[in-house]
């Protein structure tokens, strides 16, 4: 059996890279892409404790994610898409409206 | 008397008055706003006339209305209640009266002025304060209408405001006054700490049954605090400045409000609270020493002015301090009495006088009238009327009711008589002063053509006759009425008729010690005053008509003195020096540059730019770029872990 530390490692990894894309990339649709990695290195963990204690909550847990994450993909990209259809571009550095 | 007397209509009337021309009378036309003016007061007047009517068969016990409760708190109350003796019978029918016929001359005075509606929405306004004042049944409604009564002569002060000379004196008219209000207040104050009510007859009550005080008790503050206020409002040493000054007002004004009836609250106040004064002989003997300074110092200087409306405003302080005088004495009923003729001789003096400007075109120099009596002898018959019965000569009203007030004070201490006498003499002189120089002689003024024009805009507005004219007839009727009470207004005081009148309501609790039998000495002073009188009239002929030469003489051999009281003592100036420049110093220089500024203003501005330097540097980190965001996110959820983890490990 693969001990839970393997599991938690692998989950940190994968949330670094996440976190390494997000903050690195200037396409939208990539750091996108990173949210998601960050949120299934999450939902690894979860199910790895959830595996480690017999405790089914963090199981349904990651359920509850997913379904979160397929709306906010949904809402995400449509986003994305009329950002798209307004700027012509989708560099973040350039959809900058907002900064003082 | 059955039923009630409607008293609340008596002040009401008025104020209506007063709200529909001040609401809708700049739309309105002259007559429309004189109509309005004119019958509200009027219609107060025949309220004031009818429920003195009904209540005369039982006016020996004081009648009391409750309109509605006012304030409630704990056991003190006031409500808005009135309250009808005797006393206020006098003062009602005075200031309706009176008042209502200077209504009647304002309407031909006050034509030409382009705010005939504004003042007559004032004139009613102040009609309805001081009804309130007389009529109230308790100190603090009374208080009411002294402020009011107050705001009113502000405002009629200040009527012409463009004048800066009018907008100052209305100013110092109130600050003067204020001074008066706040010795008013404590003294209200103390009678709630003491009796727990402000209420005539609750507090009279429970005054009654205490003793005299032989020293300083708290009647005595009482009363010395009340003297304050009605120093203040009735013109006396030492805030007696505000009322000369209050003559940039329109003559009609100076003759309802600064002659003849808001002067005289303070001695009506001070008459109503005989109960506090009778048992603090030492406030009354302060009321007795400031009334008859004030009306020797007053005197002295009215004797010098040239200013037609001066000379008056000075007269009346003195007057004040007459009835001031007579209160002091203990002789209330006298002060009343000469609160009542002087209401008429003094209105009338200053109606007159408003006619004489009339006629020259707003001139007020006495120095450039002169020979008037052609032009314009029925305001010169008047006139003389009035004067003759200010200068006491029999048997005109001001005889009778000066030559009670000086019998009194004469019983009282034989010096309050001699300085009284003095005053009567110089009285009778600068009245005097004042007919000769206006009506004898020559006509020394400008042709009225060319002066009049200029003057139009102050609403002494000229018709364009060569030399000076009649008044018109609405002008003269009042006059006319106003004379024929000054001439028959003393009779009844013959055989102490006042005096009984007024005893249920000053009542003869405190008898005087002085017997009866002393009629060979009152006829002998009587003789004295008389004497002063014509004396006085004597005097001014021969210094202004038989030899015009000689004022100017005198006065250049007593110069130093005449320059003093032609400067009036210079008490504007010590004033000034004394209160006003430390007051305004010490306003601008620590009030205003040092703790305003200083420390209120540079406490705030060094926060709010404190605040905006730290948000300068912080703002940076809200660059707007996302990704700078995401990294703090990043670096405070590191921070949050390692510092977690760190607890787990050194556990």
């Amino acid at each position: 059996m693969v001990p839970l530390s393997y599991y938690l490692l692998l989950s940190g990894i994968l949330f670094a890279c996440g976190v390494t894309g997000f903050l690195i990339k200037r396409n939208i649709i990539t750091i996108f892409m990173s949210i998601e990695l960050m949120l299934n290195g999450v939902n690894l963990s979860f199910v790895a404790f959830a595996a480690h204690w017999h405790q089914l909550a963090g199981q349904v847990f990651v359920f509850f994610v997913m379904v979160v994450a397929a709306a906010e993909s949904a809402v995400g990209l449509a986003i994305i898409i009329a950002v798209y259809r307004a700027r012509e571009t989708l560099n973040v550095d350039q959809v900058n409206l907002l900064k003082l | 008397m059955t039923g009630t007397l409607n008293l609340w209509l008596i002040p009401i009337l008025p104020l209506a008055g007063a709200a529909i021309n001040g609401f809708f009378g700049k739309k309105s036309s002259r007559r429309a706003v004189s109509t309005v003016a004119l019958v509200f007061s009027g219609a107060a007047f025949a309220c004031a006339l009818l429920a003195v009517l009904r209540f005369w068969p039982e006016s020996n016990t004081p009648y009391q209305e409750y309109l509605t409760h006012w304030i409630r708190a704990g056991s003190f109350s006031a409500d808005f209640a009135f309250y009808l003796d005797r006393l206020s019978v006098v003062m009602v029918l005075v200031v309706t009266g009176v008042g209502f016929l200077i209504h009647i001359y304002s309407v031909g005075y006050m034509w030409d002025d382009p705010g005939y509606y504004r003042f007559f929405s004032y004139l009613n306004l102040f009609m309805f304060f001081m009804l309130t004042l007389v009529l109230a049944n308790n100190y603090l409604l009374m208080f009411i209408g002294w402020e009011g009564v107050g705001l009113a002569s502000y405002l009629l002060i200040g009527f012409w405001f463009t004048k800066d000379s009018a907008a100052s004196a209305g100013k110092k008219a109130f600050i003067v006054n204020r001074i008066g209000d706040f010795g008013f207040l404590i003294g209200l104050f103390l009678l709630i700490q003491h009796f727990g009510s402000l209420n005539f007859t609750e507090v009279f009550d429970q005054v009654k049954p205490m003793g005299v005080e032989a020293s300083a008790g708290r009647l005595t503050a009482i009363g010395i605090l009340l003297m304050v206020g009605a120093c203040g409002k009735s013109a006396q040493i030492p805030l007696y400045v505000w009322l000369p000054d209050a003559m940039e007002g329109p003559t009609p004004v100076s003759a309802l409000i600064h002659a003849a009836t808001m002067v005289t609250a303070g001695v009506y106040m001070v008459s109503r609270s005989h109960m506090i004064f009778e048992r603090a002989p030492i406030a009354l003997t302060v009321v007795a020493i400031i009334g008859t300074l004030t009306a020797l110092f007053a005197a002295t200087i009215g004797v010098t002015q040239t200013d037609i409306k001066k000379v008056l405003a000075y007269s009346t302080v003195s007057q004040l301090g007459y009835m001031f005088m007579a209160c002091g004495v203990g002789a209330f009923s006298a002060g009343i009495f000469h609160l009542m003729t002087h209401a008429f001789f003094k209105g009338l003096l200053f109606l007159g006088a408003g006619s004489v400007i009339h006629a020259v075109g707003g001139e007020q120099d006495m120095r450039k009238m002169g020979g008037l009596k052609t032009y314009i002898p029925i305001t010169f018959t008047v006139m003389l009327v009035a004067t003759l019965a200010i200068s006491g000569i029999p048997p005109l009203a001001g005889f009778w009711s000066k030559d009670e007030i000086l019998w009194k004070a004469y019983e009282s201490n034989p010096v309050y008589w001699v300085i009284g006498a003095i005053t009567a003499l110089i009285t009778s002189f600068y009245m005097f002063r004042l007919l000769f120089m206006t009506f004898w002689g020559d006509y020394k003024g400008i042709s009225v053509d060319d002066h009049g024009h200029a003057h139009a805009t102050q609403g002494h507005g000229e018709h364009g006759h060569g030399e000076p004219h009649e008044s018109p007839m609405v002008m003269l009727v009042p006059l006319v009425i106003l004379a024929i009470l000054s001439f028959v207004g003393g009779f009844v005081g013959i055989h102490n008729g006042f005096e009984h009148f007024l005893e249920p309501v000053f009542g003869g609790e405190f008898p005087k010690t002085i017997t009866q039998g002393a009629g060979n000495t009152e006829w002998i002073l009587m003789g004295i005053s008389v004497a002063f009188a014509f004396a006085g009239l004597i005097l001014a002929y021969i210094l202004y008509v038989s030899k015009p030469y000689l004022p100017q003489k005198i006065a250049d051999s007593l110069n130093g003195f005449y320059k003093a009281v032609l400067n009036k003592y210079y008490v504007d100036e010590l004033y000034a020096a004394v209160f006003v420049k430390p007051l305004i110093d010490a306003s601008s220089k620590v009030l205003w540059q040092g703790v305003d500024r200083k420390v209120i203003d540079d406490t705030i501005n060094d926060a709010a730019d404190g605040a905006r330097h730290v948000s300068d540097e912080v703002r940076h980190m809200q660059s707007g770029n996302l990704r700078s965001y995401a990294g703090w996110i990043a670096a405070g959820a590191a921070i949050v872990i390692a510092y977690m983890t760190w607890l787990g490990v050194s556990r």
